[in-house]
């Protein structure tokens, strides 16, 4: 009987870890082995990423069965990107009878982003519409209204970007997480937030639908890194103040791990959890985690 | 319009240098309008390969024509004994008026000089953009006038992604976010309401190729005229 474990912690009340692992180019899965080791009792749930940046590597839901084996609780990232209507219900009910019980439903970035830019776009369907689908097998019918023998039970989550710069991009994203809550998610991990002010004024804005939201951090490693996402990641805006600390650090790792879990404890009042999003820092998660006193 | 680009000029030499004889067929309409294939542009495209085939030491005739229409039957009338004295067409239209050339004109070989890029507008002088990608389905109503499925890169119908940053695209700077413009234009008119249900799914359905559309009202007296016989 599927029952999600991320969808009990939420229901505990407690406040909700989870991090994500991008699964490599190649078949060796030695590393993701290793960390889903190291933080099988420190996280929730390990999001599992679905071809990231466009990116060709191993597949999300075949990470996720692996996970499942080692003893950790995966949620399937899937995305529009590279597969219709047909292929994506299919991947869903493989993934129910992996026995993967979490998912969240994205866009995906363009293909010209990643190391295939001759690949044909699908977007077949939208981070809305996939996740209507998913309600759709949750009661036992696909999207054209056929009966299921056997149906899904996904806990489905999506994504939401709290630091969209314009008022445009802001109410849009907000309009298209109502639509997303309509469409059946039941929680939101946002694009990565520095600044504790603006998220706050985010949550008070979106407290009213009462699904949980993890807030996105991602731990700065470098100056370099913070102005790179400043200029080219949309929704993501590192403070000066934080570039320079980072800048001036003697020990970048030590101080990118505090920073970090400095940010947390700021945060932790004002959601349901975190998602740590560490971009090959994952075996310092626990470190972060740790010093964040969770 | 269509709106066609041309190619490069080694990759037409290529295409062509084979040949004795070539006439370089322009259209009138889309392709010149967006000037890569009318009157103009055969005139320059001829003179380039005049010059060329004479460096390279070839005698090659190239003759020069331009119709109204690559893309009707009635306009090819004007050249068919003209193009009767070539080995081969380079024909300047859009992929549909290539194809059309090479079926009316047969057995002459026919070789396309553009790429046909898109069903656009122009914009300024030189500079051409796409507007429609012809889904058969138009929805542009309920956008304020913009089209999703062919301004938003990912052809989202629900919202934007999470790559639009200052009103421009994940897809590049040069960009605008559709649904920055969207969401200015339907505000402007009072009407972002016209936002918050949920879109219809996608019907691709429609887009089956090669496409066909036949207007009953014109078939219609060619069945009466032969029941008339």
């Amino acid at each position: 009987m599927p029952n999600s474990k991320l969808k009990q912690a939420f229901e505990s009340g407690k406040f909700v870890v989870t991090a994500e692992a991008g699964p490599l180019k190649g078949t060796d899965i030695t590393e993701l082995e290793e960390i889903s080791n190291l933080l099988k009792s420190k996280v929730d749930a390990l999001n599992v990423t679905d071809q990231q940046s466009s990116v060709m590597r191993l597949g999300s839901l075949a990470v996720c069965h692996l996970l499942k084996g080692w003893g950790m609780e995966p949620i399937f990232q899937l995305t529009c990107r590279d597969r219709n209507r047909i292929a994506l219900q299919s991947d869903l009910l493989s993934a129910s009878v992996l026995g993967v019980e979490n998912c969240v439903a994205l866009t995906g970035d363009l293909p010209s982003s990643g190391d295939h830019p001759q690949a044909k776009p699908v977007y077949d369907l939208d981070s809305v519409s996939l996740l209507s689908v998913i309600s759709g097998l949750n009661a036992g019918k696909d999207m054209m209204g056929n009966e299921l023998k056997g149906k899904t039970d996904f806990f489905a989550g999506a994504v939401v970007n709290p630091g969209a710069d314009t008022e445009a991009s802001y109410e849009l994203q907000i309009m298209k997480m109502e639509k997303k809550i309509a469409a059946g998610a039941r929680f939101f991990q946002t694009q990565a937030v520095y600044d504790p002010e603006a998220f706050s004024r985010f949550m008070k804005r979106v407290e009213q639908y009462r699904v949980p939201v993890l807030a996105g951090v991602i731990p700065l490693k470098s100056a370099g890194m913070a102005k790179f996402m400043n200029k080219s990641v949309a929704g993501i805006c590192v403070p000066q103040t934080m570039i320079d600390r980072i800048s001036k650090a003697e020990d970048k790792t030590r101080t990118g791990i505090e920073m970090c879990a400095e940010l947390i404890k700021q945060l932790k009042g004002m959601c349901q959890g975190v998602h740590i999003m560490a971009i090959g820092w994952e075996k310092k998660v626990p470190e972060i985690i740790d010093a964040a006193g969770l | 319009m269509i709106v066609g680009e041309r190619k490069t000029f080694e990759q037409i030499w290529d295409s062509v240098k084979g040949f004795k004889s070539l006439l370089v067929l322009g259209c009138g309409t889309c392709v010149a309008v967006c000037q890569s294939g009318g009157e103009k542009e055969v005139g320059l495209l001829a003179s380039e390969l005049r010059m060329k085939s004479r460096m390279d030491g070839l005698e090659i005739k190239i003759g020069e024509a331009t119709i109204e229409r690559q893309c009707d039957r009635e306009f090819f009338d004007s050249i068919k004994d003209k193009a009767k004295e070539y080995d081969a067409i380079l024909s300047m239209a859009c992929g549909a008026g290539v194809q059309f050339t090479s079926e009316v004109l047969e057995p002459i070989r026919v070789y396309p000089a553009l790429n046909t890029r898109f069903i656009g507008v122009t914009e300024a002088e030189g500079n051409w953009a796409e507007r429609c990608r012809a889904c058969g389905n138009c929805i542009v109503g309920d956008y304020g006038g913009i089209c999703p499925m062919t301004i938003c890169a990912k052809g989202l119908v629900n919202g934007p992604c999470g790559g639009s940053k200052n009103g421009k695209c994940e897809a590049g700077q040069e960009k605008d976010c559709a649904w920055v413009l969207i969401y200015n234009r339907l505000k402007r008119q009072n009407r972002l309401d016209n936002l918050r249900a949920p879109a219809a799914t996608k019907d691709y359905s429609k887009q089956t190729h090669p496409g066909r559309y036949i207007n009953e009202v014109y078939l219609k007296p060619k069945m009466e005229d032969k029941s008339a016989q």
